[in-house]
């Protein structure tokens, strides 16, 4: 019983989760400038990281959390680099 | 680590459901105002639905439930919800300055420009 709720609840999460990674896609694709595909990027990978914390509650393993703090920390030094690129021209200067 | 599902008590199932549909939920609401927003400064505020409430309801649920079924506190998701809060202001404070930066090199009529509040840089980015 209790392990269909939670497959059920997974199952919406992952799906919610996928349409919003497709709406980011689409709004990178559409732009209209730098900074909105930067947004998007950003928004686009912390849908990437819960997408990776619903598939681990689904399997039951923690070796997902990992990969989604991974992704958590490189995404950040992503999008700040990216933003610092917009606003000098470098990213190291 | 593996844990079983069948193992969580129905009482914690209910629970990390809600937390999964609300985080989920509240991700999703995010990107539909990133999609649906006219102009890049109220775009910026939308996705912080997904990492703010979004990621937290996430790492509850996943909580939760991993307590739950191997019966011991399992805490360390909660590293991921206090990453996420703690990074997501400073990158999109960053980036709302650097976008603002371009609007104004740009002359861009939508965003008070340089010189008519220059001396203090904040008020002019609340104001835009």
């Amino acid at each position: 019983m209790s392990e269909t709720i939670i497959l059920a609840a997974v199952w919406f999460a992952q799906i919610a989760l996928a349409m919003a990674m497709c709406l980011c896609t689409w709004r990178m694709i559409a732009g209209p400038r730098a900074q909105d595909r930067i947004l998007s990027l950003d928004a686009l990978y912390v849908c990437a990281m819960l997408q990776l914390l619903a598939f681990g509650i689904r399997t039951g393993r923690t070796i997902y959390f990992e990969a989604a703090l991974i992704i958590g920390m490189l995404g950040f030094v992503a999008t700040v680099s990216l933003a610092k690129f917009l606003m000098r021209g470098e990213v190291i200067e | 680590m593996s844990v079983h599902l069948a193992d969580v008590p129905l009482w914690a199932a209910i629970l990390a459901a809600f937390f999964l549909v609300l985080g989920a939920g509240l991700a999703l609401l995010g990107t539909i105002g990133l999609v649906r927003l006219p102009t890049f400064y109220q775009r910026i505020h939308a996705p912080t639905l997904g990492t703010s409430w979004g990621a937290i309801g996430m790492v509850l649920a996943s909580m939760i439930i991993f307590t739950a079924a191997s019966g011991r506190l399992v805490l360390h998701e909660i590293l991921i919800g206090i990453f996420v809060t703690v990074t997501t202001p400073v990158t999109l404070m960053m980036l709302g300055r650097s976008a603002l930066y371009r609007d104004r090199s740009e002359r861009n009529p939508e965003v008070p420009q340089f010189g008519a509040s220059d001396a203090d840089d904040d008020t002019a980015q609340g104001a835009s």
